[in-house]
């Protein structure tokens, strides 16, 4: 089996699952108890916790533990635009953002706020005049996405946050949970940061939301006031180590990771060049582990299910929006036509891939996909 | 640069008359202690300064990282050594002030000749060097009154040492200068702030903690350990004397009426402190009280606890603001340990209305029908001692492949 669909989801490291395991074992107390086992858990907690806000890449910040991306997005923007609204009620992101960002504008919009949603060239890169222009004295939450998922473009969030932070008291969050454990994520100008632990050889069902101490959030979840009233619910001890373990992990290996996915990036770059059934969609600065192609020729179900036939697994533009059989509003806002979009594909590596893999996913595209041209139009 | 010496200046000591031997060597003492793990180095004393000569010059920001908490020392500056030949000193001028100076940099020389045989005085040498640096370093502003940069130029008959950047130390005395304290440690704010003061003063301390167990847990005691610990980050190590306290504050519920229990029960705290001070050979007891806080620190209060012993209590915050006790906190980083919410023997057998003007008498009496002699000394003798070290971690060792 050749695994390159990562940025849909990653093979959990085994260190990290024989932490979950372990945890579950052995510490299952309840950390909310106060008898030495619960006490025991919770300063697993404490500790996992401590980890996991100093590697998030946010200085001096808190952390919330949460299911995922989707609800550190929806806690990220719900919660803080709700804390926010008497100041103000335009909130800015762009239009290639992941649903759980895109949706809750759209909601937010029905409920009075004005969003603005900032274009992409080509590149699928926002434009800083753009959002220059687009910042007014009533901005007062910024959501731009740092890795997009389906084309690897990475925006520039620092260069992003020094405008947002000269022009207006706008909070500025980025979810950033196809960037870690591949690309640096210490920006000093993010108030608040979505990660999630699937994404880099961690568990699903787990992710985070870390944000600069003092920020005020207001709560999705109530309940039992755990995690000082941001989100009720039992502790999940076990996740939250792993979580901590696998975030260690993906630190530890990223410099090399983005190395080594860099150099895979050009093989398969190089590739795809010389194939004329092949259009590249992804930029040149996009980030190594995710590459996006069409084949115009086909539609990118014809080529998942192809390559599937032979355990080589892609997917077409990305895994939330590939059942949906809708039109990618990422591919759209990029400017592609139609029938690339039709066509496009996604590869996405993940930290621990091998050069093998790569070798043979081309040896394989070379055997399955160019047969299947014949005789079409 | 290649920091080889560090030049370092004491401040306060300097003032002292005949001790001022003991004081120095006491703070020769600290610094060695503080830099024990890392490559020897000779510490060369005089009147008003020391000289560190480092024999592994890749440490010196390590062991300038450690200067910045060690008290006794105002500041302290990384001296280059240079060869006695003019061009190697401007040479080595220029980089240094290059590497500290930016643009419109405040700038002077100053230099100064113990070998009186150099072929340059001091006023050619102010003037050769100076004159050096503007050129090589664009931007600079001289000025002889108020410099922001100051490059000292000492001439000795084996090198020519230069210096540009003075560092700012954390004054008070040498630790151990001062004899011994007992500080009373509770786990909140304010006893680990006032220990910090009593260090600032040159104060050893071993630490006394109260354990009621099973009515505080075991977590308040972990919490007082880091604190001891963090303490222990200006002073090397701290002792910390964890005394069951349980059986004397049950005892204290069924004998004392309820409005003077907090009373007594600091009464009991305070003979049991003075016990452990005097087997200890420390001199006083430090307090984290400040006047009008708590009903236990009235002056009404403090007289009636205070009657217990004749040792001095010191109370360093007894006149500082929350606010300002807080700042201190949060600068010697006790304050995120202190806020844990884990529950002290002073919360939790706090009665609903606590006397704010008890009356010695009064509880003396009521005490009197118990003999809490033989229970002080019964928890003297199982107090368990532990000395802390800075970096303490609760977590045992099986954990760490979990993370």
């Amino acid at each position: 089996m050749i695994y390159l669909d990562n940025s849909a989801t990653t093979q959990p490291h085994p260190e990290v699952v024989s932490s979950y395991i372990k945890v579950n074992e052995q510490f299952y107390g309840n950390p909310s108890s106060i008898h030495r086992f619960g006490e025991k858990a919770s300063s697993l907690f404490v500790k996992a916790k401590k980890q996991c806000s100093d590697l998030s890449g946010i200085a001096d910040c808190n952390v919330i533990f949460t299911s995922g991306g989707t609800e550190s997005n929806n806690l990220a923007i719900k919660g803080s635009v709700h804390a926010l609204a008497a100041k103000g009620k335009h909130l800015i992101t762009t239009v290639i953002e992941h649903p759980s960002v895109l949706e809750v504008f759209k909601e937010l919009e029905k409920k009075g706020f004005d969003v603005t949603y900032l274009p992409v060239n080509e590149a699928g890169v926002i434009s800083l005049d753009g959002l220059k222009q687009a910042l007014r004295k009533d901005t007062i939450f910024v959501s731009i996405m740092y890795v997009n998922n389906e084309i690897g473009s990475v925006q520039p969030i620092k260069e992003a946050g020094e405008i947002i932070k000269a022009q207006s008291g706008a909070r500025f969050h980025s979810d950033a949970v196809q960037g870690f454990g591949k690309l640096p994520t210490d920006f000093d100008c993010l108030d608040l940061i979505t990660l999630s632990a699937h994404k880099f050889h961690g568990l699903k069902g787990s992710g985070l939301l870390a944000f600069k101490k003092g920020l005020s959030i207001t709560p999705e979840m109530i309940g039992g006031g755990q995690q000082e009233g941001f989100r009720s619910g039992t502790l999940n001890t076990a996740g939250v180590v792993a979580l901590a373990k696998a975030m260690r992990l993906a630190s530890e290996s990223r410099e090399d990771a983005f190395n080594r996915l860099s150099v895979y990036n050009q093989l398969l770059r190089r590739f795809f060049e010389g194939q004329n059934e092949v259009t590249v969609i992804s930029s040149h600065n996009a980030a190594p582990h995710i590459l996006s192609i069409a084949v115009p020729g086909l539609t990118g179900e014809v080529i998942v299910h192809a390559l599937d036939q032979r355990e080589v697994y892609i997917t077409t533009s990305s895994a939330c929006s590939s059942k949906l059989n809708k039109k990618s509003h990422v591919l759209s806002a990029c400017g592609l036509n139609d029938q690339d979009i039709r066509g496009a594909v996604r590869i996405s590596l993940g930290a621990m891939q091998s050069e093998k893999d790569i070798k043979e996913f081309i040896r394989t595209w070379q055997e399955v996909i160019p047969p299947l041209l014949k005789g079409v139009k | 640069m290649q920091i080889d010496r560090i030049l370092i200046r004491y401040g306060e000591i300097s003032t002292k008359g005949r001790n001022r031997n003991k004081f120095i060597k006491r703070l020769q003492q600290n610094i060695a202690d503080a830099c024990s793990d890392l490559t020897r180095f000779h510490i060369e004393s005089g009147r008003d300064r020391m000289h560190l000569e480092l024999n592994n010059a890749d440490e010196a920001d390590q062991i300038m990282d450690r200067l910045k908490i060690i008290f006794g020392i105002q500041s302290f500056s990384p001296v280059v050594k240079s060869g006695r030949d003019l061009d190697e000193v401007k040479n080595h001028a220029s980089q240094l002030v290059k590497s500290v100076a930016t643009e419109g940099t405040l700038f002077k020389v100053k230099a100064r000749r113990a070998d009186k045989n150099y072929p340059l005085d001091t006023n050619e040498l102010n003037y050769e060097i100076g004159s050096h640096v503007l050129r090589e370093v664009p931007g600079l502003k001289v000025e002889m009154k108020k410099p922001e940069v100051e490059l000292t130029v000492e001439v000795r008959s084996e090198a020519v040492y230069l210096s540009a950047q003075t560092i700012q130390g954390a004054g008070g005395m040498p630790i151990g200068s001062g004899n011994k304290a007992v500080l009373m440690l509770s786990g909140g704010l304010d006893s680990p702030v006032a220990g910090y003061q009593m260090m600032k003063r040159g104060v050893e301390l071993e630490a006394v903690h109260f354990f009621s167990p099973p009515f505080t847990s075991e977590k308040s005691k972990e919490k007082v350990k880091q604190l001891a610990s963090e303490l222990a980050g200006f002073s090397g190590s701290v002792k910390l004397h964890i005394v069951p306290f349980t059986k004397i504050q049950q005892t204290i519920h069924q004998q004392v009426p309820e409005n003077y229990t907090m009373t007594s029960t600091r009464r009991m705290m305070l003979r049991i402190s003075d016990e452990i001070k005097n087997k200890t050979g420390a001199r006083a007891i430090v307090t984290g009280e400040s006047l009008g806080q708590v009903a236990s620190q009235t002056l009404e209060s403090m007289e009636a606890i205070n009657a217990v012993t004749h040792a001095p209590v010191l109370r360093p915050l007894i006149a500082s603001d929350k606010t300002d006790i807080i700042e201190i906190a949060k600068k010697i980083g006790t304050y995120e340990t202190s806020i844990l919410p884990y529950e002290d023997c002073c919360t939790i057998f706090t009665p609903a209305a606590p006397k704010t003007r008890p009356k010695t008498e009064k509880v003396a009496f009521y005490e009197s029908f118990i003999d809490f002699d033989e229970m002080i000394r019964e928890a003297v003798e199982n107090t368990e001692v532990i000395t802390l070290k800075p970096g303490y971690q609760s977590d045992e060792d099986e954990e760490i492949d979990l993370f």
